[in-house]
């Protein structure tokens, strides 16, 4: 803006000539610059008002919109109240009828603090009066140590304890919430819940990790704290677990055996009703890992899973299935069965000879190794190989437990005949009973792949065919004709049809050879057999039955009577009702 | 006029004031009775909690049956076993009514049509 003069010469001098004042001129200048100057403050405050109306405006708006959006939702709670034990969350386990397996309990943890500590040697004398095991001399020396603030007391306590500790009256004695990890059932499936442990310690809370068995392996889905209060239901039945663990434990006992397993599964789900492992221990208090010595003596060990040996006469049933399958043999074919049959460098030997021939079913029923090994050589290794890994033999088991990866099963790395020859019949292939079980369902549900689960699954879809509906019935008659003429006579149960077959190993020297007298015993089988629900599978680890004049170790004389009592008190608790004889002939005889 | 509206605007403040002063009164109380409920809650949970695990070890199968053989004399309680089960024609029905009743009863009730 150029400013304009107040007194224009120009005009001053013109005006002067014209006699007229020339302050007059000055003023009009004047009053036009301030008339200017008017102009302008007035725009700006205008502008002024616009914003601060415009700031107003955005104001009102905004309030009013908020308001609008309360008045228009729902009323709800403001900020849910969330409890502090989230933070320590794990869901609990239950069985599959939604029994109590695993919970929380809320229990105290006890601590020193040194500077609320009035009298360390006093609370030192008075703790270790409540706890037997707490050396009272030592206890006041870290109690009284200047250097320390802080001192870990008691991982948890119960309330009688924890009362105990409040009538001390040390201030310095405080306690921190802790969750802890129950077992109600104590050592029942103590190898499927495998324990759990304290991770990181807070003063207020402790996370809680699974160590071992299915608290290990589903630890992050146990822990998901998003999952809300489901539990996780598992496939075991806990009165069968019971029962079963109560016959099996028995049985170890009159048989002086080792150990032993008692496995239960559903021959078409895969579900495991029980899984048994003997010796077992408190889950609650899960004993340490052996350092030394034989690990399969430890209890801690899953015979049922970990057990990975060479079963024996168990396995026979593969070549035999599948020769049938093939359409090599029927069952009444007559197969070659002189001994000894030399192989190679090797004699293959029965325990007892069934004479020059004998027909397919005879072979299997009192479980010959030279008929199987016959049976092999027609086969071959290869179809041989390809059929045990259909079955899962060669891979570990996709089952819920962190023991089952390194459970893996020992097989040859070159398939030649001779190992073939000898899988035929149990030697070579080593597998863990659980292998054994989920193979077996697949022979005798009518050859459809079943995977073994420990979670309650009931519309799982079945597997892939391994045998044809024929040889699945086959088998079911042939095993049925173990128990009803063969080897595994004492597994005749009244009213529930058993059918399996036995196995008895020679236990591996780890010196090299085998054993003359240490065997595992097992049996494999499914019952009712004409119409199979559930697939069986017990061991033993070195029974001897000692009430006859010699010392018997066959499967027919120490492992299948302990089936039979498991099956003859478990059947009626699966659920299953006893049917007559002929009723059990018409089923078999039908396919 | 204009002192009778200033002096009405000026009652509605203050009893819009009032009210506003009340609700939020009321709210906080709630929301203190929401928080003593929820902790009352998470007591009960945990309780609950301590009763499910107390039954659970109350009725572990190990104990029952301990129990069971303890008290036998009194319940005698054996294991299930196949032989218990019955079949449906040994249950004992209740008689038929007798053949010469059937028509005449049939009868009877014909007759109030």
């Amino acid at each position: 803006m150029t400013r304009v003069p107040l007194r224009p010469l120009a005009r001053v001098l013109d005006a002067r000539a014209q006699g007229r004042n020339p302050l007059y001129i000055e003023r009009e200048n004047l009053r036009l610059r301030h008339e200017q100057m008017r102009d302008a403050a007035r725009r700006r405050a205008e502008w002024r008002l616009l914003v601060l109306a415009a700031f107003f405006f955005m104001g009102f708006a905004l309030i009013a919109a908020r308001m609008g959006v309360m008045a228009m939702t729902p009323p709800e709670e403001p900020a849910r109240y969330q409890p502090e034990q989230i933070a320590a969350y794990r869901a609990d386990i239950v069985d599959r009828n939604g029994r109590l397996m695993a919970t929380n309990l809320l229990t105290n943890a006890l601590y020193a603090e040194m500077r609320h500590m009035v009298d360390g040697r006093r609370a030192a004398r008075a703790l270790a009066h409540i706890f037997p095991d707490i050396d009272g001399d030592r206890l006041a020396a870290r109690l009284t140590d200047p250097n320390r603030r802080f001192v870990w007391l008691r991982a948890r306590l119960s309330p009688e304890q924890e009362q105990a500790v409040h009538e001390i009256g040390e201030p310095g004695l405080l306690f921190g919430r802790r969750e802890m990890r129950l077992y109600p059932n104590g050592r029942l499936a103590a190898h499927v819940l495998g324990g759990a442990a304290y991770g990181q310690q807070g003063v207020t809370a402790a996370e809680i990790i699974g160590t071992a068995g299915i608290e290990h392996r589903l630890d992050s889905r146990l822990r998901d704290a998003t999952r809300g209060d489901g539990p996780l239901q598992l496939s075991l039945d806990l009165s069968v677990q019971a029962v079963a663990a109560e016959v099996l434990e028995g049985g170890i006992r009159m048989l002086n055996a080792r150990a032993g397993s008692a496995i239960i599964m559903d021959a078409y789900s895969g579900e495991i009703v029980t899984m048994v492992s003997l010796p077992d221990f408190d889950p609650n208090n899960r004993p340490p890992p052996p350092t030394e010595g034989d690990p399969t003596d430890s209890p801690i060990f899953n015979h049922a899973l970990q057990g990975v040996y060479e079963l024996g006469s168990v396995m026979k049933a593969f070549p035999i299935a599948q020769a049938l399958e093939l359409g090599l043999v029927q069952p009444d074919t007559m197969v070659d069965t002189r001994t000894p049959m030399r192989v190679a460098r090797f004699a293959i030997n029965d325990f007892r000879s069934l004479g020059p021939q004998a027909s397919v079913t005879d072979v299997f029923i009192r479980s010959s190794n030279v008929g199987s090994a016959r049976l092999a050589q027609m086969i071959g290794p290869e179809r041989q190989r390809e059929f045990l890994d259909r079955f899962g033999f060669l891979d570990t088991v996709p089952i819920e437990l962190t023991e089952s990866t390194r459970a893996r099963p020992m097989f040859p790395d070159r398939w030649r005949e001779i190992s073939s020859i000898t899988i035929a019949y149990g030697h070579g292939l080593s597998t863990s009973p659980v292998h054994l079980a989920s193979a077996y369902a697949a022979l005798v549900n009518g050859g459809r792949k079943v995977t073994p689960t420990l979670l309650r699954t009931p519309d799982a879809a079945p597997g892939e065919r391994l045998i044809s509906e024929r040889t699945s019935a086959m088998m079911r008659r042939m095993m049925r004709e173990t128990v009803t003429r063969g080897t595994a006579s004492m597994a005749e149960v009244e009213g529930f049809a058993v059918g399996g077959k036995t196995g008895t190993a020679d236990k591996p020297n780890p010196r090299g050879g085998y054993y003359r007298d240490r065997v595992i015993a097992s049996f494999a089988g499914a019952f009712p057999i004409h119409e199979p629900r559930y697939v069986i599978v017990v061991t033993l680890d070195e029974p001897s039955e000692t009430s006859g004049s010699e010392v018997r170790r066959t499967a027919g004389w120490t492992v299948v009577p302990v089936t039979a009592e498991i099956v003859r008190r478990t059947a009626p608790l699966l659920g299953l009702r006893p049917s007559s004889p002929a009723e059990i002939e018409r089923a078999l005889a039908m396919r | 006029m204009r002192g009778l509206l200033y002096l009405l605007s000026a009652l509605g403040v203050i009893g819009l004031a009032v009210w506003a002063y009340d609700q939020n009164h009321k709210t906080q109380q709630s929301m203190a009775e929401v928080r003593e409920l929820h902790r009352e809650i998470t007591a009960l949970r945990e309780a609950i909690s301590v009763q499910r695990a107390e039954w659970a070890f109350l009725s572990r199968p190990e104990r029952l049956q301990e129990l069971a053989k303890m008290n036998f004399m009194r319940l005698r309680l054996i294991p299930l076993s196949g032989n218990q089960f019955g079949r449906i024609d040994e249950i004992v029905y209740p008689l038929p009514p007798e053949r010469d009743d059937a028509p005449s009863a049939a009868e009877t009730e014909e007759e109030p049509l």
